[in-house]
């Protein structure tokens, strides 16, 4: 009965798996094949002859390359930044009881509850006041915003795990709260810190509809962006697109399979908690 | 956790300031504009008179047809959604609730969807779904499923079957984890007294683990459901709410509003998301409330 139960399970885990990464496998096959083997019957399941047309048009044609840079630029600033003002916002939520303190903790919660869309338009109006359209510059300013409450909470979650003890052991030696923070609490959230960074990164190398309302011009494009341009009602060039699509899902893949435990750890945790 | 002290207000103001600086800006300041333009007429391409008008964009939006369809199609999107990743994810983490070798392997392999963008995920299911090339059709003509190719993203109903497919490849393997975490929270002296009265695995199941876990879910459900509901990436790269609205849910539609610059109606369909999520997390939380005092 039980080898029968673990040979199900096995096989529904197994099928679940083939599901999950089929489609991940498809958009590679699809990305090497010449063109007319995309768009020619039968279906190929696995490339006949391998090429890299799509990759070296997407270089050559379309400047891939300087949407790459900017995707990375404003994605790691951002991130930088984010992590930055969590670990120092999520220090005083931790450690410190404060009038309005509950407050702040809610209003970051909300921000997480509401899309940032619903503010699209004026968000579009302050850009375009503030003179940030197809800035890079600007997409960083909305990005940050959007992730601080993130990365606040999440940081003070995992302050709260590191005990107080430690730091208090270091200002009773006579270091000051902030070389007790900077040299006991921190090496100890070194991990959390690097997923909280790599979560931001994540979703900003991602997002696309702040940036598709703030950027239009060429030399501002990110990823997504220019991606998107590639879109027409009724005509994709599937190979370049697909090409397109495993260069921009290759880092986050890295990353998030680096981090995920963090991740799925401080989320779940949230969750758990209420 | 200290107390409070005059002496430490600068170092607590200092470390939130950016933060709040930022939220403020970047959050609250334009929604609050928001709020306020959705009861003012406001063109981006007439922006020299922008006169109140009292419920007038609500009133406009509230009487649009394309409005209505896309508020049924968010219920359809939300529900059967939810329905599929709620029970395949419940399974899976079932079954990976268990330590075994290679779990942990295995969990960053079925992870993978979430690691990426609504919008590629879109592309991806748009290139699969596709009506002569796309992979799917190919695989059900081989099964013999199906004589003849279908236009799945162009047929009214089988587009909104289509994405909803997508969206549950998505969101299946995180509700599984959310679960696992949730079913590990099951404190085990509860299962061993459980073995001790003799109690079947499916009664443990029944009167030990769900009890346990059932303020979870009923979170867990609550956050998933906003969170379908406000996940238009993944719509608006495969089918752009086409065709002719049939995919369209309520923030693809608030979309369009935004792209059509008409920020006043816009204004006017987020306060309505809002007060329509507001509401019905109220009513949520009661019900589930109820239940659990029952």
């Amino acid at each position: 009965m039980r080898r029968i139960g673990n040979a199900a399970k096995v096989v529904v885990l197994g099928v679940w798996l083939l599901i999950t990464l089929f489609p991940l496998y498809w958009i590679v096959v699809t990305s090497l094949k010449p063109k007319p083997e995309i768009f020619s019957m039968p279906l190929r399941y696995w490339p006949g002859n391998v090429t890299f047309e799509h990759y070296e048009e997407l270089f050559s044609f379309a400047d891939f390359g300087a949407y790459l840079l900017n995707s990375l630029l404003v994605s790691l600033v951002a991130a930088g930044v984010v992590t930055a003002i969590g670990v120092l916002g999520g220090y005083t939520l931790a450690r410190f009881a404060f009038p309005g303190r509950g407050a702040l903790m809610l209003a970051f919660l909300v921000t997480q509850m509401i899309p940032l869309f619903i503010a699209l338009g004026p968000l579009y109006l302050l850009m375009s006041d503030l003179d940030l359209l197809n800035r890079l510059a600007g997409l960083m300013l909305v990005y940050v915003a959007m992730l601080v409450p993130f990365s606040t909470i999440i940081m003070r979650g995992f302050y709260e795990r590191v005990p107080v003890a430690l730091e208090e052991a270091a200002q009773v030696d006579g270091a000051s709260r902030l070389v007790a923070m900077v040299r006991v609490v921190i090496p100890v959230m070194l991990p959390g810190i690097a997923a909280t960074f790599i979560f931001a990164f994540v979703q900003c190398w991602n997002e696309l509809f702040l940036a598709i309302t703030f950027i239009d011009s060429e030399d501002a494009k990110t990823i997504p962006v220019a991606m998107n341009s590639f879109i027409t009602q009724y005509d994709i060039d599937w190979g370049s697109m697909a090409a397109a699509t495993v260069i921009s899902v290759l880092p986050t893949l890295v990353l998030f399979a680096a981090i995920r435990r963090y991740i799925v750890e401080g989320l779940t945790a949230g969750a758990v908690k209420g | 956790m200290r107390l409070f002290t005059a002496r430490r207000a600068r170092f607590i103001a200092l470390c939130l300031l950016p933060g709040v600086v930022f939220v403020t800006l970047f959050t609250y300041y334009p929604m609050i504009r928001g709020t306020i333009i959705a009861f003012q007429r406001y063109n981006l391409f007439d922006i020299t008179s922008t006169p109140f008008v009292g419920l007038e964009n609500f009133r406009a939006v509230l009487s649009e047809e394309r409005f209505w369809t896309a508020l049924r199609n968010t219920g359809t999107w939300v529900v059967v959604s939810l329905f599929f990743q709620f029970f395949l994810g419940f399974g899976l983490a079932l079954l990976l609730r268990r330590h075994f070798r290679g779990r942990g392997l295995y969990q960053a392999w079925v992870f993978f969807p979430w690691a990426m963008s609504g919008f590629l995920i879109g592309l991806l299911w748009r290139w699969m779904f596709n009506g002569q090339f796309g992979v799917i059709n190919d695989l059900l003509l081989k099964t013999g499923l199906i004589d003849q190719r279908i236009g799945f993203l162009a047929t009214p109903g089988w587009a909104m079957t289509s994405v909803i497919v997508a969206n549950i490849w998505y969101g299946v393997t995180f509700f599984a984890i959310m679960i696992m975490a949730a079913l590990q929270s099951v404190p085990k002296e509860l299962y061993e007294a459980a073995d001790v009265d003799g109690a079947s695995r499916l009664r443990q199941f029944w009167h030990v683990t769900l009890p346990h876990i059932r303020p979870t879910l009923a979170l867990i459900v609550l956050l998933r459901i906003i969170w379908i509901l406000n996940f238009p990436d993944l719509i608006y790269s495969m089918t752009g709410g086409g065709p002719a609205g049939s995919t369209d849910i309520i923030t693809t539609f608030l979309i369009q509003q935004v792209i059509g610059g008409d920020y006043g109606r816009a204004g006017a369909v987020g306060l309505l998301i809002l007060g329509l999520l507001l509401s019905f997390s109220v009513f949520y939380l009661n019900a589930t409330r109820f239940e659990k005092s029952r």
